[in-house]
C-alpha cells in the first residue's frame, strides 16, 4: 500500500446563523496523502481546519465535497475502525468510570476476553505514564493531563495500524510531553503510522518525518520536513557574528555590500549577506573595524517561518 | 472473541445501565419503598378495609410516574449528553456504527427501567402480603409488565426527540406524547362525535400516529383484582415492539446524518 491515508478534494462547510443561514468553509479542497510507517505532522493555527479534517476521517463529520480513504477503505466504512486508533483533542470520557473500567469497556467493544483486556489495560496505562494508584479513580477526578494520557491509551487498545492524535501534547507537563514523544517514536519503531495534529513546532521538529501545513482551511505546504525547510534557496542568507565592534560602525563598513544588513544581537553584532560571494567582503569590512569573527552560519528557513508565512510548496506527487 | 453488532450493542447497553446506577437513578426506589411501606401501614385504617386495593392503586401509579420520569429525563439525555460531553468521539472512532449506539443506549435504559419496575413490583407484592392479600400480590405482575412496555415506548419517544432536538424541548415533547398517548383513544372518539369529516381525518391520523398508551393501562382494573388476559398482553407486546422499532429506526436515520462538531 503506497498511501495509508488518501484525502482527495475534501471540503467542509459549516452553517452559521439561525434565521439567515450562511455557509462558512472550514476546509477547502484538501488533497493529501500519507505514507505508512511514519509520523505525519498535521500543522496549522487555530481554526486552520486540522480538527475538522481528522473528524471527517473519523466519520464524526460528513464532508461537503471530496472523499478520503484510510487503509485503502472509504472513511464511511466503519469496520475499518478496528484497525485505527483516535485520541480526540482535549479528550473527555465517561466520568463515572475509572481509567481501568474505561479501558475494559473499549476492550469489550473490540471483543477481547477479560484476560486480554486486563493485560492491555495494564500495559497501555503504564506506557502512557498513568500511575497505578490513579487507575481506580473515577475519571471525573482526573486532571487534564491525566485525561490526555487515558485518551492516548484508549487509542492504542486495538493495536492500530494507524493512530490519529489530535493535539496529543495538550495539557501535558514537560515530563509528560517527553514521555508521550517517546511513546509516539516507539509506535513508529513498531511500524505504525502516526497522524498527529499540533501547533507545537518543537514537537514537530523532534518527531515528524513529513508534515502538512494548513492555512485557512487550505493546504499551504506538504512534504518532508527537510525538503520544506530547504526550499527557497534563493532567499537563504548567511550570518556573520562579529565581536568587539559597534553596530553603527559596522553599518558604515558594510554599506558597499549589496543587500547586507547589520543586526545587534546579545552575542555581538551580526551581518547578514544574501550571497555566499559576499561573505569575503563582509569579513574584510568587519576586520577593517577591528571586529573579531565569532561564527559564520547559513540562515535557513525555520519551521516557524513556514508556519507563520507559508509558501505553497508540494514535494509529494 | 465475539465482536458482532449484537455484542457491541450488549456492551453499550451494559455500560448505559452502569451509568444509570452510578448516577443514582435507582435512588427513586428508596422514595417508592417509603411510599409503599407508609401506604401498607397507614392506609388500612383510612380506607375501611380496602388497603390492598389502595396499595395496588398507589403502587402501580407510582411505578408508572417514577418510570415515566426516568424514561423522559434520562432518555432525553442518553444521546444529547454523549454529544455535549464529546464522549461519542472516542466511541465512533471504534468499529461502532450509529445504529448500534442508539439501540445499545436504548436497551441500557430499558434494562434500568426493568430493574426499577421489578424492584417496585416486589415492594408492592410484599406490602400486599403484609396486608394479607396474596392473590393480588401475584396478580399485579401482568399489569406491571404492561407498565414496563409503556415505559419502553416512552423511552423510544424520548430518544427519537433527542436525536434532533435539545434536551429541554425533547423532555417537553415526550411529556406531551405521554399525556396525549393516554388520551388518543378518546381523540378518535371525539373525531367521530364531532361530525366533521376533516376533524375525523385529523384526529384519526393523530390516533394512529401517536402511541396508544391507553392499551397498557390496567392499573385501576388490577386494583379491583382483575388480571389482563392473554390477547391483551400479546397484543400490547406486539404493538410495543412494532412501535419501538419504528421510533428507533427514525432515530437512527436522523442520528446517522448528524455532524459532531
Amino acid at each position: 500500500m503506497e498511501y495509508i491515508v488518501e484525502i482527495k478534494d475534501l471540503s467542509k462547510d459549516y452553517e452559521t446563523g439561525f434565521w439567515r443561514k450562511k455557509k462558512a468553509r472550514a476546509l477547502d479542497g484538501l488533497t493529501l496523502n500519507v505514507r505508512p510507517g511514519q509520523i505525519f505532522g498535521f500543522l496549522g493555527g487555530n481554526g486552520a481546519g486540522k480538527t475538522t479534517t481528522i473528524k471527517i476521517l473519523m466519520s464524526l463529520l460528513f464532508p461537503t465535497e471530496g472523499s478520503a480513504k484510510i487503509l485503502g477503505r472509504d472513511i464511511s466504512d466503519v469496520s475499518m475502525h478496528s484497525r485505527i486508533g483516535y485520541c480526540p483533542e482535549n479528550p473527555y470520557f465517561y466520568d463515572y468510570l475509572t481509567a481501568n473500567e474505561l479501558m475494559d469497556y473499549f476492550g469489550q467493544i473490540f471483543g477481547y476476553d477479560a484476560a486480554k483486556r486486563k493485560q492491555l489495560t495494564d500495559e497501555l496505562l503504564t506506557a502512557v505514564g498513568l500511575e497505578e494508584k490513579s487507575r481506580n479513580r473515577q475519571l471525573r477526578k482526573f486532571s487534564k493531563g491525566m485525561q490526555q494520557r487515558v485518551g492516548l491509551a484508549q487509542a492504542l487498545i486495538n493495536d492500530p495500524e494507524i493512530v490519529f492524535l489530535d493535539e496529543p501534547m495538550s495539557g501535558l507537563d514537560p515530563v509528560g510531553r517527553r514521555e508521550i514523544r517517546e511513546l509516539i517514536v516507539s509506535l513508529r519503531e513498531k511500524g505504525k503510522t502516526v497522524f498527529m495534529s499540533t501547533h507545537i513546532l518543537s514537537d514537530v521538529e523532534a518527531l515528524c518525518d513529513e508534515v502538512a501545513i494548513l492555512r485557512g482551511g487550505r493546504l499551504s505546504a506538504t512534504g518532508s520536513l527537510s525538503d520544506l525547510l530547504s526550499t527557497g534557496n534563493e532567499q537563504r542568507a548567511f550570518e556573520l557574528l562579529i565581536g568587539g565592534v559597534a553596530s553603527e560602525q559596522m553599518r558604515n563598513a558594510v554599506s558597499g555590500i549589496n543587500g547586507a544588513e547589520v543586526l545587534t544581537k546579545p552575542a555581538g553584532t551580526a551581518i547578514e549577506v544574501l550571497n555566499e560571494s559576499d561573505i569575503d567582503a563582509a569579513i574584510v569590512a568587519a576586520r577593517s573595524c577591528g571586529g573579531k569573527i565569532i561564527s559564520i552560519n547559513p540562515v535557513s528557513l525555520s519551521l516557524e517561518d513556514l508556519f507563520v508565512a507559508p509558501k505553497t510548496s508540494q514535494t509529494e506527487d | 472473541m465475539s465482536n458482532g453488532p449484537l455484542h457491541r450493542i450488549f456492551v453499550i447497553a451494559l455500560n448505559t445501565f452502569r451509568e444509570a446506577i452510578r448516577d443514582r437513578v435507582l435512588y427513586n426506589l428508596v422514595l417508592f419503598v417509603l411510599l409503599i411501606t407508609a401506604s401498607a401501614i397507614l392506609l388500612g385504617d383510612l380506607t375501611d378495609g380496602h388497603e390492598a386495593r389502595t396499595i395496588v392503586n398507589i403502587g402501580t401509579n407510582a411505578m408508572l410516574l417514577f418510570g415515566a420520569f426516568i424514561s423522559i429525563f434520562v432518555g432525553v439525555g442518553l444521546v444529547s449528553k454523549e454529544i455535549e460531553k464529546r464522549t461519542v468521539f472516542a466511541i465512533f472512532a471504534k468499529p461502532v456504527n450509529r445504529a448500534e449506539f442508539i439501540v445499545g443506549k436504548y436497551l441500557g435504559l430499558c434494562l434500568t427501567l426493568l430493574v426499577n419496575v421489578a424492584v417496585m413490583a416486589v415492594g408492592v407484592s410484599l406490602a400486599l402480603l403484609y396486608v394479607g392479600s396474596g392473590t393480588l400480590a401475584a396478580g399485579i405482575w401482568p399489569t406491571v409488565y404492561l407498565i414496563f412496555l409503556e415505559l419502553c415506548i416512552l423511552t423510544a419517544v424520548a430518544i427519537l426527540f433527542s436525536s434532533f432536538s435539545t434536551p429541554a424541548l425533547s423532555a417537553l415533547f415526550t411529556f406531551c406524547i405521554f399525556v396525549i398517548g393516554h388520551l388518543s383513544a378518546s381523540l378518535r372518539e371525539l373525531g367521530n362525535a364531532l361530525g366533521s369529516a376533516f376533524a375525523q381525518y385529523v384526529l384519526t391520523a393523530v390516533y394512529y400516529l401517536l402511541p396508544n398508551l391507553s392499551m397498557f393501562s390496567f392499573r385501576t382494573e388490577a386494583a379491583n383484582g382483575m388480571i389482563p388476559n392473554g390477547p391483551m398482553l400479546l397484543g400490547g407486546t406486539a404493538y410495543a415492539i412494532v412501535y419501538i422499532a419504528i421510533l428507533l429506526t427514525a432515530a437512527v436515520i436522523i442520528f446517522s446524518r448528524r455532524n459532531f462538531k
